[in-house]
């Protein structure tokens, strides 16, 4: 058995979007190491449930780092601070005995902050709405060898396809800029002969929907591979803006 | 999916044509202050009257010279909105900011460099103008800083170099000036370089590490000058 922590934590609470927002100062005694750091959440609220105090709302899911829901800045750190890991796949053992933690939301104007450390996502699924999609005609399934793809180009594609759109990119980037997010969707499909008929359009719509929806600019600190949980390259903004060059400037 | 066709405006007012304009104007901008920096290198040239025959030069150029000098002004003027135009963006990005924040380190590129580029930015503008008065609108061939170069009379641009860096001010802080320019290049030609595609993964650290060795020289290039009169060189 190991040796139960203590672990002290300001969170943010804030009632509702248009409250005003504060951090609470809350003790979490009892904690096993063995907790990933929703487990530790999990106990705070149940303690607060007992004591009669509203529970801190956070965002989760499938608590194996694919589905994306999770992810609070933990310390300054989107995800907390090992690479490649969602906020379920942090464990209470990378703490120690009274350390004190800082959790806040995801801090963006396109991120508005709906319940404590939720925060509303949906300008990503509006960024996706506006081009991440290929047009087919639902029908059969066609045979998966019908259409010959390139090994290199598969593997590429599917790094890019690996984003879980979790937010840590927007989060982390001191600009709140989603183009790691947006390249990563322009990227996979156009490696793909699937996405290739409609890869200007594509690209011109996602470029546009991303600065309307009050994201900021790439200043390319690359701080969003660095907390990417899927590790994904800002290589797929590169291809992202050599998208937007041939959209723009390329043979009609 | 709508068909939105871009056009130059819309081109430069996305993030994508912003971040290219600003990459290719910086470039730009980085082989200007390298060509610059070489110039003035001559100033150690064995032969006293080289540098002001390389001064001399460039003046006589002529037609050609006011091209170049209206195309840095663009530049300058492009590059500067773009930069603050991002900077306001950022802004208002993040209207609330984080209580506590830090990098992760691993794959990024965050730095000193790259979180104060429109601060070394702003400093770079303020200082160029004060240069430019300084120097290219400094006295000349009518206030006595005159010297014969192959028989014919030239402005001492010489002379006027020796005595303003013989001045503390002028000694010291062009150095500073230099070393943030220095720190605007590390993060600038990196970024600009990635901008305009890096679209190979194994690029971007070759890229990083490119624009620190350039930025450094270039930094150091310039500073050694001032503080090597100051100290006595060149007299």
């Amino acid at each position: 058995m190991s040796k139960l922590m203590t672990i002290h934590l300001k969170v943010w609470r804030q009632a509702s979007a248009t409250a005003e927002g504060r951090f609470a100062d809350y003790t979490v005694p009892n904690v096993n190491p063995h907790m990933s750091f929703l487990e530790m959440l999990d106990v705070l609220n149940e303690n607060l449930t007992l004591s009669g105090e509203d529970p801190v709302e956070f965002d989760h899911d499938c608590r194996e780092g694919i589905c994306g829901s999770c992810g609070i800045m933990i310390n300054g750190q989107a995800h907390g601070p090992n690479a490649r890991t969602a906020t379920c796949q942090l464990h209470m053992r990378d703490y120690s005995d009274g350390d004190t933690i800082v959790i806040e939301p995801w801090r963006a104007k396109a991120f508005p902050v709906i319940r404590d450390l939720v925060v509303d996502r949906a300008p990503f699924d509006r960024i996706m709405s506006a081009g991440g999609y290929v047009s087919v005609n639902s029908g059969a399934a066609p045979d998966a060898n019908a259409i010959p793809v390139p090994k290199n180009s598969v593997d590429e594609a599917f790094d890019y396809a690996a984003c879980i759109g979790c937010g840590a990119c927007v989060a982390a980037c001191p600009n709140s800029s989603a183009s790691l997010f947006t390249g990563a969707k322009v990227s996979h499909l156009a490696l793909l002969p699937q996405g290739s008929p409609e890869r200007k359009e594509r690209v011109t719509a996602m470029v546009t929907q991303m600065a309307e929806e009050g994201f900021g600019d790439c200043s390319n600190h690359a701080e969003c591979e660095a907390v990417c949980p899927k590790g994904i390259s800002i290589t797929a903004i590169a291809l992202m803006r050599r998208e937007y060059v041939k959209a723009a400037f390329g043979r009609q | 999916m709508a068909d939105k066709r871009v056009d130059l405006k819309s081109f430069s007012g996305s993030q994508v044509g912003k971040k290219i304009l600003t990459g290719i104007t910086g470039l730009g901008l980085t082989l200007f202050v390298l060509m610059h920096m070489v110039g003035n290198l001559s100033f150690f040239s064995p032969d006293e009257q080289a540098y002001n025959a390389y001064a001399h030069k460039l003046m006589s150029l002529g037609p050609l010279l006011w091209a170049v000098e209206i195309g840095l002004l663009a530049f300058v003027l492009v590059h500067i909105v773009l930069g603050v135009r991002i900077y306001l963006g950022k802004r208002a990005a993040r209207p609330v900011d984080y209580q506590t924040y830090r990098t992760v380190g691993g794959a990024s590129k965050q730095s000193v460099a790259s979180r104060t580029m429109i601060w070394t930015g702003v400093i770079l503008g303020v200082f160029l103008v004060f240069h430019i008065l300084s120097f290219k609108y400094g006295p000349g061939v009518d206030d006595g800083y005159v010297t014969t170069l192959n028989g014919e009379e030239v402005r001492d641009l010489r002379r006027l170099m020796v005595e303003k860096f013989q001045e503390p001010l002028y000694a010291f802080g062009y150095p500073i000036v230099m070393l943030l320019l220095g720190f605007h290049l590390r993060h600038g030609i990196w970024s600009a370089l990635q901008s305009l595609g890096a679209v190979k993964p194994a690029w971007s650290p070759v890229i990083y590490s490119v624009a620190a060795v350039i930025g450094a020289l270039i930094a150091i290039g310039f500073l050694v000058l001032p503080l090597w009169i100051f100290f006595g060189g060149g007299a």
